[in-house]
């Protein structure tokens, strides 16, 4: 809503009230003002000028020599490009020295040859925006009334000696979409006095019910509709004040009885039809629902189909206005109407929300009507537009109006104690001061003892319970001065959870082992869907999504981390490790929410290690991810639980993959992403892994216990095996731990050789064992004992032979 | 022979002095005073000395022996010291080399603010509380008194799955379900973060999915001047204890009164600058009283318990603190971006 500092004045005394200060407390009261526009900020030396003379330029076929009366002695000469430029024009002339918005200065110039003192304006030229221009002015120089007083200041003229508060109004201040509702506001703000409009309608005999009937069929949704009429009207433009109001609005200028509608829609909030009654074709208004498939042109040209859900007005058999939204181009005024059907009615928000959304026609009128006018305000303002319409347009006011009304407005009554109102801000105010502030308000108040009973008027019909009325007494009284204390009462402890905890030292561990955190989109692509999946479920599809790219939630993190990783290649950032915990959705049903399961994912791509003045470099590869997983799982104890089965996985190179499990279930994956996808990606090795992050968390850590460090020494005896290519490592080490028992600490791996050297399809690892008692020394013999079990363990279970 | 033992150790010392290398050294001691030497050979002479003359002579070789044999030691150990600072010196290393860097990552930008909140308000006895992000149009509108066909549902357009199915359009539904889950009782102090997602066109300023931080406190006493005053906090120890707030009045369905938090620009300090639009003042959160119907409809005596919540967005506290200019940099991950946010403030 665009408020008009000088316009606000008719209703509220503003006197020692800047533009500027309004602003200030209107915000800081309820309702933010977004900007205040200077209108003419930068402009100067704009006067009114007469065209005594215009003639062709010599030199120039789109040109005009005028001779232009500024109030100083002799007329000027003005050379002018507008086509519209005529002899006899009042307009507005920048003089010599004037200066214009964007800082542009007038001065003396010679155009093609001839001297030009000065411009003639049109309106975008001082600054209006193009979009509320009249249309006879949009192509050229804006032209005055003729009793425009020649050399007086243009600017005023044309009430741009005023600035314009844009407020940004919340849905429950609908109230404010007039300014009759902002005079209420601002008088509340400042302690002052509402002045009405003037309504001085003087009618003549003859009766609007002799001219019009009125039947509403669907009175839930239009619960009053008012008829009046107004005769002999004669179409032109409205005067110029008016005209220069509505322009400051945001609305642009048509002819004097549809920019009194439009004018009384702003100052009352209440939107108004005005027709053509001898276009109506007949002498009846009929407000009906339309029919499933009824076809009707509103005033922009459109034909529309319409359904029962659209409340149209018709004279009795077709539709004439599709109700509250916008008329019909069948009973528009035009400049030949002699004879105006004036609608003020209200519409309900329901009903003018469905037709304006199904239509895409957002109006000054449908918004009104949506959010709800006042119904006390609906004959008032059709009194005072017809007035108007007398007033400007010559009319002449038909007695009364044609209507019906079955609208019972009960004004909302609510009671509240002192106590609550002070319990619920914290502060200390006294019946008294609250009492204060609904006068301000212009609210109807009593008061017994301590509750104080509140009567809202219909204007305000976001008013309705006691929260309502705290909001209120809070916002006049000034949240600035609302004191600044913290809950009392019993306390809370301030805590993570378990998971929240661990989720937080996942985070600690991989960014400790080089890994940068990223956040991806929840939202991906049909193809992208599919891909790393743990669990293959329905794809869970928006209904309206903006993109197919976006359109299907993820089930895996690992495409769009994958992207992550093609789009920092892309842009040299070769090296790249990252990581991101998240959801995946995994439906459940179209009925139930899907479970979102918290995955844990990383991609490592480039070198891994470097150090370039040393010469050393090492790309990542299998163990480098496998390492920093398996530390991860050290740092929840689940080192035993976890198990590395070599897999096959969509996507992954079916020989460098392996399936995690966890307890001997299937959680995640590690291993180097498909060569053929890496091509289409356009990415180097990349090695990743995810996991159900959830399962790893939700495991049970053990509790810490402190364990004896050793007293005694150790004894290392270090084999190296010859076994059959297949065999893994893992196997062996299992059989290694089952024969070495209880003595047996541990078991490392420091040599794998698959040279040339070795027989065919037959490789060497090498094993290190760490024998030791914590309760004394082992002799040789012992040691030597339990060995030797291990090494024909190795040899029966797992084939193994000692490398010679 | 006396004169020969004197002649021995001037000789010796001589030599030892003039050496200059511990091979020659050990070559001098073994000449002087090894077992063929010539003052063992002098001794072998001492045969034919009387017995008187014999003890005499023994302790003049013996001192003879000792002189050599300090100054030698001397002398090694001279020898020594340079040695090994001949080795030191020629160990030397270029000091303003690059070291082996150590590779670490770091968190997130819009998690490091998260974060950052949570501990902040943890301190405060508050819990952290978590939801889902596909929620029932129940928690995310009904329960915070939007029902359907309420004109404010326009103002967040939503990405529906059914009709009764959609991704969140804001972190509040975790608060419906916490205070459904408490049954009616308080207190309640938690703070929701997460992702949401809106019907929005990706670019500078809008992104489809983004991350929000609530808060929400129900209890018995519980006053607008709590709000007040714990905003106060959250302002200063997030933007520094130099801001000042400005609590405006707003509109939010499932808050009354409603409010919206400015705080004094922190890159003008007030002034006015491009940051805040000339006025000194940077909108930063929404907040307000609970609205007695979703008290209600979450199973709490609206006569008895009052609350206040409080809502930020990650993304504009990290675009403010950092400078960040374009928030779809959150989303693409640049590793260039995202290392910047490995310091310590």
């Amino acid at each position: 809503m665009f408020v008009s500092y000088k316009w606000l004045q008719d209703y509220v005394d503003l006197s020692g009230v800047s533009a500027v200060e309004l602003a200030e407390k209107i915000t800081k009261s309820g309702i933010e003002v977004e900007g205040v526009d200077v209108l003419n900020e930068g402009i100067t030396g704009v006067v009114v000028g007469h065209v005594v003379e215009r003639v062709q330029h010599p030199n120039a076929d789109k040109l005009s020599k005028c001779q232009v009366d500024i109030g100083q002695g002799e007329p000027v000469q003005i050379i002018c490009g507008a086509p519209n430029v005529a002899q006899g024009q009042k307009v507005a002339v920048a003089t010599v020295g004037a200066v214009l918005p964007g800082n542009f200065k007038i001065k003396r110039a010679k155009l093609r040859g001839e001297e030009s003192n000065g411009m003639i304006c049109s309106l975008t030229e001082l600054g209006v925006e193009a979009k509320v221009v009249p249309k006879e002015y949009s192509e050229g120089i804006f032209v005055f009334p003729q009793d425009a007083e020649v050399g007086t200041d243009a600017i005023a003229l044309l009430n741009r000696d005023d600035e314009v508060l844009e407020l940004g109004l919340t849905p429950n201040r609908a109230d404010c979409l007039s300014m009759l509702g902002v005079a209420y506001e601002v008088a509340a703000i400042l302690g002052r006095e509402v002045k009405l409009p003037e309504i001085d309608v003087q009618p003549v005999t003859e009766k609007a019910t002799d001219y019009i009937t009125v039947k509403v069929e669907a009175n839930e949704d239009n619960p009053l509709y008012a008829a009046k009429v107004i005769k002999n009207v004669k179409i032109g433009p409205a005067p110029l004040w008016m005209q220069t109001r509505l322009m400051s609005a945001g609305i642009r200028p048509h002819n004097n009885v549809v920019d009194i509608t439009n004018y009384i829609l702003l100052e009352y909030g209440q939107p108004l039809h005005a027709f053509d009654y001898d276009r109506l074709g007949s002498n009846e208004i009929l407000v009906r629902r339309a029919n499933d498939g009824e076809k009707f042109t509103t005033l922009d040209d459109v034909e529309r189909t319409l359904t029962s859900d659209h409340l149209v007005i018709t004279n009795g058999t077709e539709p004439v206005a599709l109700a509250g939204v916008m008329g019909g181009a069948n009973s528009e005024v035009t400049s030949d109407t002699t004879t105006v059907l004036l609608e003020a009615a209200y519409f309900t928000g329901g009903t003018v929300r469905k037709a304006s959304k199904d239509h895409g026609l957002r109006s000054e009128a449908s918004a009104r009507f949506e959010k709800g006018v006042d119904p006390n305000r609906v004959r008032a303002a059709g009194e005072r537009a017809a007035y108007l319409i007398g007033k400007y347009a010559g009319g002449e006011v038909l007695e009364g109006a044609s209507e019906v009304d079955t609208l019972t407005v009960e004004p909302a009554v609510v009671s509240i104690t002192l106590e609550k109102i002070n319990n619920v801000i914290g502060t200390n105010l006294t019946v008294a001061d609250v009492e204060a502030i609904f006068e301000r308000l212009q609210f109807a108040v009593s008061s017994e003892g301590e509750t104080i009973t509140v009567t809202a008027p219909t204007r305000r019909g976001d008013i309705k319970i006691e929260e309502d009325l705290i909001e209120e007494v809070a916002r006049l009284y000034g949240y600035d001065n609302i004191p600044k204390t913290l809950p009392i009462g019993s306390a809370t402890p301030g805590k993570l959870s378990d998971y929240q905890k661990k989720r937080r030292i996942v985070r600690q561990y991989l960014e400790g082992a080089g890994l940068f955190q990223a956040v991806t989109y929840s939202l991906t692509s049909e193809e992208k869907a599919a891909q790393f999946a743990l669990e293959k479920r329905d794809f869970i599809r928006l209904a309206m999504p903006m993109s197919e790219d976006r359109s299907i939630l993820r089930l895996s993190i690992m495409p769009q981390l994958l992207e992550v990783v093609k789009y920092n290649s892309a842009r040299q950032n070769d090296s790249l490790a990252v990581y991101e915990t998240g959801a995946v959705f995994l439906a459940n049903g179209n009925e139930a929410l899907p479970e979102e399961q918290e995955h844990l994912a990383g991609a490592i791509t480039g070198l891994w290690h470097s150090h370039s003045w040393q010469g050393e470099k090492k790309a990542v590869d299998f163990y480098v991810v496998k390492g920093i997983l398996e530390g991860l799982f050290a740092k929840f104890g689940l080192t035993e639980s976890v198990t590395y089965v070599q897999a096959k996985v969509d996507n992954m190179h079916p020989g460098r993959t392996a399936e995690i499990h966890l307890n001997g279930e299937r959680i995640g994956f590690v291993g180097q992403v498909h060569p053929t996808m890496q091509k289409e990606l356009d990415l180097k090795d990349t090695y990743v892994f995810e996991l159900s992050l959830k399962a790893v968390l939700e495991e049970a850590t053990a509790a810490l216990r402190y364990e004896a460090i050793p007293r005694f020494p150790s004894i290392t005896r270090d084999i190296a095996l010859v076994v059959d290519k297949e065999t893994v490592s893992g196997v062996l080490k299992d059989v290694i731990q089952q024969a070495g028992g209880k003595l047996l600490k541990e078991v490392s791996v420091f040599d794998l050789y698959e040279g040339e050297r070795m027989e065919e399809g037959k490789k060497s690892i090498a094993y290190s064992l760490k024998y030791m008692d914590p309760e004394r020394t082992l002799t040789d013999e012992e040691v030597t004992k339990v060995h030797t079990q291990v090494l024909e363990a190795l040899k029966t279970q797992a084939g193994a032979v000692l490398r010679g | 022979m006396q004169e020969r033992l004197k002649e021995l150790q001037q000789e010796a010392i001589q030599k030892i002095e003039q050496s200059s290398s511990l091979k020659e050294l050990n070559d001098i001691r073994v000449a002087y005073l090894g077992k063929k030497g010539p003052i063992t050979e002098v001794l072998r002479g001492m045969g034919k000395l009387s017995a008187e003359e014999r003890p005499i002579m023994g302790a003049l070789a013996n001192e003879v022996r000792e002189a050599i044999a300090t100054v030698l030691e001397a002398k090694q150990k001279e020898l020594e010291e340079a040695a090994v600072l001949e080795k030191l010196a020629s160990e030397s290393i270029d000091v303003t080399l690059p070291g082996r860097p150590v590779k670490v990552g770091n968190h997130h930008p819009l998690t490091r603010i998260i974060e950052e909140i949570e501990d902040l308000f943890i301190g405060m006895g508050y819990q952290v509380a978590e939801g889902p992000e596909v929620e029932q149009d129940y928690y995310n509108f009904e329960a915070l008194n939007l029902p359907k066909g309420h004109p404010a549902r326009d103002m967040q357009d939503s990405f529906y799955i059914t009709d009764e199915i959609l991704l969140r359009t804001h972190t509040s539904p975790v608060q419906a379900r916490t205070m459904e889950k408490n049954q009616g009782k308080g207190p309640i102090k938690i703070i929701c973060p997460g992702k949401v997602y809106r019907r929005d066109n990706d670019d500078a300023t809008h992104s489809h999915q983004f991350m929000q931080i609530e808060g929400l406190v129900v209890g018995e006493n519980i006053r607008m001047s709590d709000l007040h005053g714990t905003l106060e906090i959250f302002a200063k120890k997030m933007f520094g204890e130099d801001r000042e707030i400005r609590l405006r009045p707003s509109f939010f369905p499932f808050t009354e009164p409603s409010v919206e938090m400015d705080i004094s620009c922190m890159i003008c300090g007030g002034h006015g600058c491009n940051v805040c639009k000339k006025t000194g003042w940077i909108e930063i959160l929404g907040a307000g009283m609970v609205h007695p119907n979703v008290l209600e409809m979450a199973g709490y005596d609206s006569k008895k318990y009052t609350g206040f919540a409080f809502g930020m967005g990650p993304e504009r506290i990290a675009m403010l603190k950092y400078g960040v200019d374009d928030i779809r940099h959150f989303y693409t991950n640049d590793v260039r971006f995202l290392k910047q946010f490995s310091k310590h403030e």
